[in-house]
């Protein structure tokens, strides 16, 4: 990933600080700024005991630019709802303990609080969302590599083109670290739901149509996916692998499909 | 007349027969509302037991305590149980139940509806627990996502049970939409102008609005896929020309309003109780119904945001996205405006005002979760996870459950005429407080570790244990809350301290009736001037027991109330109501064997329950109207007014126009559905298209004139009382209709596809069917008039029912139109004779 003159371009620490990622914000500088600050704050909670985010299946902890872009909106929004939660329940509690009727500002609650104060705080946080979605989705974007992923009640099958002809595994997605792939999800009967929660955000695998999303694991490693839209009894056992491999691995793997 | 006399007056005219009989022909609104409430309290009770046994088997990893096909079930019940049998019928049965009394009516404009949507309501729930009882309830989720749904993947009884059930059910809330919207609008106390309302009505009638347009479309979907399962018209079949993403849409355009419409009622309790509780009239009153009219229109420009994982294109999700953060802003204006009476007046800690409390704390956090949601990419990956059941649950038992128990325990003086136990009422609050915070707030938490829904069990070591444990202690926490307040309420009803007539020192109508609630509600029906009309002495109240108000008479035993203007509130006719009577069982059990009929395959029975229920309904109009002119009567307070037979805009009138507004909203989501899958699914242009017939559209056009023309010289002649030619002009034009019925048929028959091949064959076909459906219930109405000209039940003066038949059958002939236009358009190069 290149800065291409955006203007915000924002460089972070990964969460464990072993790794420099990049995460790019186009628009207003605000945003940017909240996503230079976020990721520090991200920390600082991990810090404060949120050891207990991490697991095999956790948004919290991701390992991908998609998953984790997200999860700092995720903190984002969390702050500025706990904030509006402070202040509107802030003045609910200080009304219970008024004991003598007294004239309010009819215009100070209802224009400011009811109309101002939330439009002001939606619009930033709506603005914040179209943008990292745009961004998610990489309308401009060319993925090193496609890969189908077919789903059945109730496992995956993935098939990618390698020089040698496709190549189908059941319940394990290979993909080579530190890339963008792009994944295609169909289904074979009944709607389904591709998610490995570390990396991205699930998009549904539906019968009749073919719908894609981007992923990329920054290190290799194995990580888990799941089926996340309901498909019946087997519904809780629909699990695959996300395998990715680093660049010699991946290498011999191209080559064993070619062989 | 006394006060005692007048009082056993009207209890004789109003009062039902004693034992059985009275239970069953019973159609008193305070009657059917507290049945209401008390049916859905079992429900929810029903329900809570299916959410216990859920969280048994999430508490722990691998836990068997039940396999995946009974938790399928279990959580599939307990959503739908709650959505539908719970939250909406609970709320019209407070609705039906206070209405009348808030606005100073003596019933709701269509007690026999009222009944009717009971027993639906009644009957429809023994199909949904008796599936249960017998291991066959329904297990594709409460929002019953096709294919999964469809035949192949469901081929069980199951689905059918959901999807039969649940729309018998459906009547009842559509009955309960319509009765609601026009008994506010138009069965108000004289005097009470729309402003002037209480502020509850205003929320009732938005609420009852939105449900008039809403439920359609959930009528249409499970219409469609009922229809797809028992004889494979493919309309969700992507190999067939059909669309799993159609029931979705159609799904969620009911379902997302549905939200709005279980939330509006709740939130017009807070509005209500809260200024009582805090001693000072509410603040922003006109802000507050502006709100509450923006969120019912824009809650139904947000289904999407159910869809944003399905691969829709981004720019429509970025604008769904906007609209579901935006509509967060009428929400806020309304806690802005219980806030300012708040800090306004002088707030006390009663037991309703501390379920408000919890009402704010939980509903905010619920509202916040939701405006998250909205946000596209967050969406991406909490959406189907243990955080998105987190949120609902907020937004649900925050913004329904809490402003409800307020209501319950604020009117249980008015209900019971007793008090709770100050102590035991607070117990129970603080232990479902606590136990929903512990379930609920760590639920989140186990979304974002990434946690599905709807999964029967889990693996250990995915640090989903000891939130899945807390979660369940929890709920059991909750239960047991729950437990309490029955106890409670119990206690209250059985040993509870008499109250005064106005516990609270409330300044709304409802208090100014006697305890126990009579049958009649008030004697005399006040002159409304104010907001806040009751006084703080017993002054309004004693006047009206004696007399001094409108109606307070005995005329001939007729049950009267107040129509008014919809807007001014100015006194425009004498309503007269129908009484206690067998056909709103009857019907709905003949309703009930249709449906049966069709749950267990015997497709021969139910055209024959369909005739029953014509016949019941014939019989019912029958029942109603006036064979004499009255002319003005003396309506009290030295007013006089017509009764409603001799009235422009009479309630049946209303009453109309609303039920055509929710058919208008089935056709459109029917053309919506063509549309979507024209443009959208996969295997388009069919095969095969229509090939019209000129010939047998020329006949259908002809017909469509000729039955226009001629009732429209026999409404004019029944105007000008020449009964013999309105008679024949009625007759003619249901010939005609009937022709222009058959007509249709023919164009079908000759010129359409198969069904079964394609989902444009089948689409084609039901838009024929819906046609061809309207076209006879017209055509029964046209009959019905010529035979009411007949026996003197219309004159120049009585022209209600030829203007009611009018609305039915100008719609009906716009349909018609409108359905050969959408079947015949699309093919245009293909028409032949």
């Amino acid at each position: 990933m290149s800065g291409d003159g955006d203007a915000g371009v924002g460089v972070a620490e990964d969460l464990l600080g072993m790794k420099r990622v990049e995460i790019r914000i186009a628009g207003p500088r605000l945003l940017a700024a909240a996503h230079r600050l976020a990721p520090a704050a991200i920390a600082a909670g991990l810090a404060a005991g949120l050891g207990g985010c991490a697991g095999p299946l956790s948004t919290l902890d991701p390992a991908g630019p998609a998953a984790r872009s997200i999860s700092v909106l995720m903190l984002v929004l969390l702050v500025l709802a706990a904030l509006s939660f402070v202040v509107i329940f802030g003045l609910f509690l200080l009304a219970l303990r008024r004991r003598r009727s007294r004239a309010v500002s009819q215009r100070l609650f209802l224009v400011g609080g009811g109309l101002v104060f939330p439009l002001v705080l939606l619009s930033v946080a709506t603005i914040y969302g179209v943008v990292l979605g745009e961004r998610i989705i990489g309308a401009r974007e060319r993925p090193a590599l496609s890969i189908e992923a077919r789903a059945e009640r109730w496992h995956w099958q993935f098939t990618r083109e390698g020089q040698g002809g496709s190549v189908t595994r059941r319940d394990i997605l290979d993909v080579p670290a530190g890339r963008t792939v792009e994944i295609v999800v169909t289904s074979a009967d009944v709607i389904h739901s591709f998610w490995v929660p570390r990396l991205a955000g699930k998009i549904d695998a539906i019968p009749g149509m073919r719908n894609r999303i981007l992923i990329r694991a920054d290190v290799p490693g194995r990580y888990g996916g799941v089926c996340a839209e309901f498909c019946g009894t087997g519904h809780a056992e629909m699990g695959f692998t996300l395998v990715a491999h680093d660049p010699e691995a991946w290498a011999d793997l191209e080559r064993g499909a070619a062989r | 007349m006394t006060a005692l006399k007048l009082h056993n007056a009207l209890e004789t005219i109003w009062g039902r027969p004693r034992g059985w009989r009275g239970v069953l022909t019973n159609v008193n609104h305070s009657d059917l509302g507290l049945r209401f409430m008390i049916a859905a309290s079992v429900y929810f009770a029903i329900g809570g037991v299916l959410a216990m046994l859920i969280r048994a088997q999430l508490s722990t990893p691998r836990a068997a305590f039940v396999g995946p096909e009974i938790y399928n079930q279990l959580f599939t019940m307990h959503g739908s149980l709650m959505m539908f049998m719970f939250a909406i019928p609970f709320f019209e049965g407070l609705a039906m139940y206070m209405l009348p009394k808030l606005l100073g009516s003596r019933d709701l404009a269509f007690p026999r509806l009222s009944a009717f949507g009971w027993w639906c309501y009644l009957f429809g729930g023994f199909i949904l627990l008796g599936a249960m009882a017998l291991g066959l309830a329904p297990d594709g989720g409460w929002f019953m996502y096709t294919p999964l749904a469809s035949k192949t993947y469901t081929p069980g009884i199951n689905a059918d049970v959901w999807l039969l059930g649940i729309t018998f059910v459906e009547i009842s809330a559509v009955c309960a939409a319509i009765e609601l919207t026009v008994s506010v609008l138009k069965l108000r106390a004289p005097g009470m102008s729309l402003m002037r309302m209480p502020i509850f009505a205003w929320y009732i009638l938005v609420t009852a609005g939105m449900m008039v347009v809403g439920f359609p479309p959930l009528i249409l979907a499970s219409t469609l896929l009922e229809i797809e399962r028992a004889f494979g018209w493919p309309f969700f079949d992507p190999e067939r020309g059909g669309h799993p993403l159609l029931w979705q849409h159609l799904f969620w355009l009911f379902g997302h309003p549905e939200v709005y419409i279980i939330f509006l009622p709740a939130a017009g309790i807070v509005s209500t109780v809260l200024p009582v509780m805090v001693r000072h009239s509410l603040i922003g009153y006109g802000w507050i119904v502006g709100s509450i009219l923006v969120l019912g229109f824009f809650s139904f420009g947000l289904w999407v945001h159910h869809m944003f994982a399905t691969g829709i294109p981004h720019l429509a999700l970025a604008f769904f996205s906007a609209a579901s953060a935006l509509v967060a802003v009428p929400t806020v204006v309304q806690i802005f405006g219980w806030l300012a009476t708040m800090w306004a007046g002088r707030p006390m800690l009663w037991l309703p005002m501390l379920y408000i409390g919890g009402f704010f704390f939980i509903f905010l956090l619920g509202g916040l979760t939701g405006v998250m949601l909205a946000m596209v990419p967050l969406n991406w990956q909490v959406h189907d996870t243990a955080f998105v059941t987190a949120h609902l649950h907020y937004v649900l038992i925050g913004g329904f459950m809490f402003p409800m128990m307020a209501g319950i325990y604020y009117w249980l003086p008015r209900l019971t005429g007793r008090r709770s136990h100050p102590l035991l009422g607070r117990l129970g609050f603080w232990l479902v407080f606590a136990g929903f915070n512990v379930t609920f707030l760590v639920m989140h938490l186990t979304g974002l570790l990434g946690m599905p829904r709807r999964v029967y069990t889990y693996q250990p070591g995915l640090g989903w244990d000891w939130p899945n444990l807390v979660s369940s202690m929890g709920s059991f926490v909750m239960a047991i809350g729950f437990a309490v307040v029955v106890i409670d309420l119990g206690l209250a009803v059985l040993f509870g301290r008499r109250s005064s007539r106005n516990p609270w020192r409330a300044a709304t109508l409802e208090w100014a009736l006697p305890m126990p609630v009579p049958s009649y509600n008030l004697a005399s029906l006040p002159h409304v001037e104010t907001r806040e009309p009751l006084d703080r002495g017993h002054a309004l109240a004693r006047s009206l027991a004696a007399g001094e108000g409108y109606l307070g008479r005995d005329r001939e035993g007729l049950r009267e109330t107040t129509g008014v203007e919809m807007v001014s509130g100015r006194l425009t006719e004498v309503v007269v109501l129908p009484g206690n009577s067998w056909l709103p069982i009857a019907t709905a059990a003949a309703t009930g064997c249709f449906f049966l009929a069709l749950l267990v395959g015997l497709y021969w029975l139910a055209p024959v329950a369909l005739v029953v229920v014509a016949a019941l309904a014939w019989r019912w109009a029958a029942a109603l109207g006036s064979d004499t002119d009255r002319g003005p009567l003396d309506a009290g307070r030295g007013a006089v007014a017509p009764p409603h037979h001799e009235a422009e805009e009479a309630p049946g009138w209303w009453g109309s126009v609303f039920t055509l507004t929710a058919d208008a909203t089935f056709l459109m989501s029917l053309l919506f559905g063509y549309a979507f899958l024209a443009t959208v699914a996969p295997g388009w242009p069919p095969p095969e298209m229509a090939r019209p017939s000129f010939a047998a559209a020329g006949i259908v056009l002809l017909a469509v004139l000729a039955a226009f023309l001629a009732e429209r010289e026999g409404l004019a002649a029944s105007r000008a009382a020449a009964t013999a030619r309105a008679r024949a002009g009625y007759g003619l034009a249901a010939t005609a209709l009937g022709a222009a019925v058959l007509a249709l048929l023919a164009f079908g028959w000759l010129g359409l596809p198969a069904p079964s091949g394609h989902a444009y064959g089948a689409v084609v076909w039901v838009l024929l069917g819906y046609g061809v459906v309207h076209g006879s219930i017209a055509m029964l109405m046209l009959a019905f008039v010529r035979h009411r000209l007949a026996a003197g039940y219309v004159s120049p003066a009585r022209m209600l029912e030829p203007r009611v038949v009018r609305l039915w059958l100008r719609y009906t002939l716009a349909a018609m139109l409108l359905v050969l236009a959408a079947i015949g358009l699309p093919g245009a190069a293909s028409w032949r004779w």
